[in-house]
């Protein structure tokens, strides 16, 4: 099965060679015939790279450990489910994913297209090709994910038990669709550049597949925060990783490009920006990928150094070299067909908010590569952590959620001074009331919490005034009853009320980051049983310690999980039951005795939480395992003495001595460390996020026939006698 | 395997099997999608410029005022695609 899978990847890698000359060959030559077979040389691609990751998939299913990927991250005792996903925890895996996920993409849009954008297709087909036969490369000749080994293992060395959450399986196929679907208007921009093709026919075909770019890598990135939050025991979501920041990076630049793309489709502006930032997120969406394969950067993430670094740092220089001598080369064809009529206006609103976004991107990048650049200048390596960060980005994203508000306050092309001053009423006053509020509450710890309080209520109010006016202005027009006139308004202005819902999103997003960042409690303390901790308005009390012993679905000994039971009571309110425990999963090292063994090898933290809409009490324990050592150690030697054993009976005794271990815990427990954080309004980070979704999806969905219906010769006449007796 | 690749390699070559076809007037077919992407983007402009009227982002004076204009480009446009289908060989 192994040689099955390579031999797909050569045939892969021989059908993007292949498909390359014959679409470049098609275009040149304006052979259709030879653009058609390079168009299923896509397709061809994409069923090859199916059968290699269902080859692999199995492998995983059936645990064939004569696969050294397959023994090197699962074993028998790992769930089936991340088994199935475990594929992706690898280097090779996941290249396999992207390049899979690439060719799906590719194939997706060169059938939309089939008919249409005939001069610029067979190049984009060229570029998308041009990709797969990069990673298809690394597959075979680098990075295979089909290497077998002579002697395969009876268990394999299982998956990183910090992976084990669900969120985290399927975060890769989530950001590797966004990083695969940006490469689509990455091929089409540079085909419409060499074709000269430059109106907005390629902008609207790919359209669709940037903003699903866009909201997959939204969803990935959001997926990753909320595993941060449950698992690495930091209680954090974001820590200006640079694997965070690689993928924060392309997903800022796509917004830019999504609201600016829109003054290109209206006016003919900004072609030059436009196709640079479409190009620059190609860019980063595979210096992404190459922050997390080359090891050049320090990260929880990384797969450690490789022999990936050169490659992709060639690929690149190639994609930035290439890129800005297309843009340089078409200047002439990229000029604004207008000028910016108003600095009042929804254009002057989309720049600014455009160089707000660029602006956050540049600083993320600035801060990612500053140990590299440090290093390469000085000699020496500096860092950069989360205070650096947050200096930068926060009045930055504090001038883009108020412009999140005000550009939908404004007209196209021009507003007037006094249209201003009505529209911006309402939400300049709901702005002001909750800054009033607050300050008379006594939140004044936090000027930046309390501006973003005051800058999300002006978007509330802005996006509710405009609702509310939209349904006034439908029913005027219908006599639908509200519900009613909303849906059609909505229906009938997707992109518009999409967009007003993403906005909404993210004004609830930020303030969850605002008063999570500002106004957390965080305690680190070392209780005994029957101690009790004040945070806020929660007492904590270590009721007592647990510990437990997990086997595998094979009866295999899988992990210990060693914690505590919490007597939560808010003020006067009910009293709650929380639980929280380390794992620990025994490590593979041959050197270690069988007991240790358990205690040297990953632990992951399973963290208590009490979510509510207001605030989130969040626990972690760090069990005091140096009290045990001795009765480790005593267990070691007693195996190491012992008589050759069974399996059987191995395991027997094994679950023997760490069932008396984990008893001896619970009788007599040491002190344990705990991690207690009292953070308001983390909740509103997830829902917000979700709004941001739903917005994204309501703008992606495709508009119905009737909207799609041609202009009759009735609709012409009719244009042309109302301009007539205007 | 080898049925898979040699599935590939005819779905690949079938267009090539059934002759040469010239690509004819790609040139014009294209500016054509981008007369009719121009025109569906007016279309959308005319019923923004409606809609911010309606929503009380125009006065009625400024909306009239942008409308008659965005129609006209509007107009311009269609008599670009009528003059383009009528120059484009049956």
């Amino acid at each position: 099965m192994a040689l099955a899978g390579s031999t797909c990847l050569a045939a892969a890698l021989a059908i993007c060679l292949y498909g390359i000359g014959a679409s470049l060959y098609g275009a040149r030559a304006r052979r259709r015939d030879f653009v058609a077979s390079g168009r299923r040389a896509v397709y061809a691609l994409a069923g090859m790279l199916v059968v290699a990751m269902g080859i692999l998939q199995m492998a995983f299913v059936r645990s064939d450990f004569s696969f050294e990927l397959v023994s090197s991250h699962s074993s028998t005792t790992t769930p089936l489910f991340y088994r199935v996903t475990a594929v992706w925890s690898s280097q090779e895996g996941s290249l396999l994913l992207w390049v899979l996920l690439l060719a799906l993409w590719s194939s997706a849009i060169l059938f939309l297209t089939r008919r249409r954008l005939r001069e610029v297709a067979p190049y984009a087909a060229a570029v998308l090709l041009g990709f797969g036969a990069f990673f298809c490369a690394l597959l075979v000749f680098l990075e295979s994910p089909f290497t077998t080994l002579a002697a395969p293992p009876a268990e394999g060395a299982g998956l990183n038990p910090l992976l084990r959450h669900p969120s985290m399986m399927i975060h890769p196929p989530m950001l590797y669709s966004g990083y695969t679907l940006f490469a689509v208007p990455f091929a089409f921009a540079v085909g419409a550049l060499i074709t000269r093709r430059l109106g907005s026919e390629w902008i609207r075909s790919t359209r669709p597949f940037t903003l699903a770019a866009w909201l997959f890598l939204g969803m990935g990135i959001m997926l990753g925060a909320r595993w941060s939050y449950m698992e690495l025991g930091w209680g954090g979501y974001w820590a200006w990783d640079p694997v965070e920041n690689a993928s924060l990076m392309p997903w800022l630049t796509g917004t830019a490009f999504l609201h600016s793309v829109m003054i290109q489709e209206k006016r003919g502006m900004l072609k030059v920006w436009n196709v640079s930032l479409v190009l620059a997120t190609g860019v980063l969406a595979i210096l992404g990928t190459f922050l997390v394969r080359s090891g050049i950067l320090e990260s929880i993430h990384a797969f450690g150094a490789s022999t990936l670094g050169i490659p992709f740092l060639v690929l690149i220089v190639v994609m930035i070299g290439g890129s800005i001598a297309l843009v340089a080369s078409r200047a002439e064809r990229l000029r604004s067909e207008h000028r910016l009529d108003s600095l009042l206006s929804r254009e002057a609103a989309f720049l600014l908010n455009n160089l707000v976004l660029v602006g956050l991107c540049f600083v993320v990048f600035w801060g990612t590569f500053f140990p590299l650049i440090s290093e390469a200048l000085t000699g020496q390596e500096a860092s950069v952590g989360p205070p650096w960060f947050n200096r930068y980005i926060t009045p930055l994203a504090l001038v883009l959620v108020l412009l999140s508000g005000i550009g939908p306050l404004i007209a196209w092309r021009r507003a007037t001074a006094a249209n201003l001053r009505r529209n911006f009423a309402v939400p300049t006053g709901a702005a002001v009331s909750v800054l009033v509020a607050l300050v008379a509450v006594g939140v004044t710890s936090s000027l930046g919490a309390l501006l973003m309080f005051s800058f999300a209520a002006f978007v509330f109010g802005a996006l509710g005034q405009e609702l509310w006016r939209g349904v006034r202005a439908r029913r005027a027009m219908s006599q639908d009853s509200v519900p009613a006139a909303l849906l059609a308004l909505v229906r009938r202005n997707r992109r518009r009320y999409g967009g007003y819902l993403v906005h909404a999103g993210v004004a609830v997003m930020f303030v969850g980051v605002a008063a999570s960042s500002a106004f957390q409690d965080q305690r680190l303390v070392e209780l005994r049983p029957g101690q009790t901790e004040r945070i806020g308005d929660y007492a904590l009390t270590y009721e007592r310690p647990t510990s437990r012993l997990v086997a595998a679905s094979n009866g295999r000994l899988e992990r210990i999980d060693l914690g505590a039971r919490l007597r939560l009571r808010h003020d006067d309110g009910p009293v709650q039951t929380l639980t929280t425990f380390k794992s620990y999963f025994p490590s593979t090292d041959p050197s270690l005795g069988p007991i240790s063994r358990f205690f040297e090898g990953e632990a992951t933290s399973e963290v208590a939480l009490r979510a509510g809409i207001t605030q989130d009490l969040w626990a972690a324990v760090a069990p005091d395992i140096g009290r045990l050592r001795p009765r480790i150690d005593e267990g070691d030697q007693v195996f190491a003495t012992a008589r050759e054993l069974s399996d059987d009976d191995h395991e027997a005794f094994l679950a023997q001595a760490l069932a008396g271990l984990s008893r001896s815990y619970t009788d007599d427990p040491p002190p344990a460390t705990f991690r207690f954080i009292a953070s308001p309004l983390v909740t509103w980070i997830w829902l917000g996020a979700l709004l941001v979704f739903a917005g994204g999806a309501t703008a992606l969905w495709p508009a119905g026939a009737r909207a799609r219906r041609p202009a009759t010769a009735a609709g012409l006449a009719r244009v042309a006698r109302e301009l007539e007796r205007a | 395997m080898l049925v898979l690749v040699a599935v590939a390699v005819l779905a690949i070559a079938a267009p090539l099997r059934h002759g040469h076809q010239a690509e004819q007037e790609v040139a014009g077919r294209a500016e054509r999608a981008d007369l009719h992407a121009a025109r569906d983007a007016k279309y959308a402009e005319i019923r923004d410029a409606e809609m911010d009227y309606r929503t009380g982002k125009l006065s009625e004076a400024d909306w009239r005022a942008m409308d008659r204009q965005l129609r006209r480009e509007a107009v311009d446009l269609l008599h670009r695609l009528d003059a383009h289908e009528e120059s484009e060989p049956a």
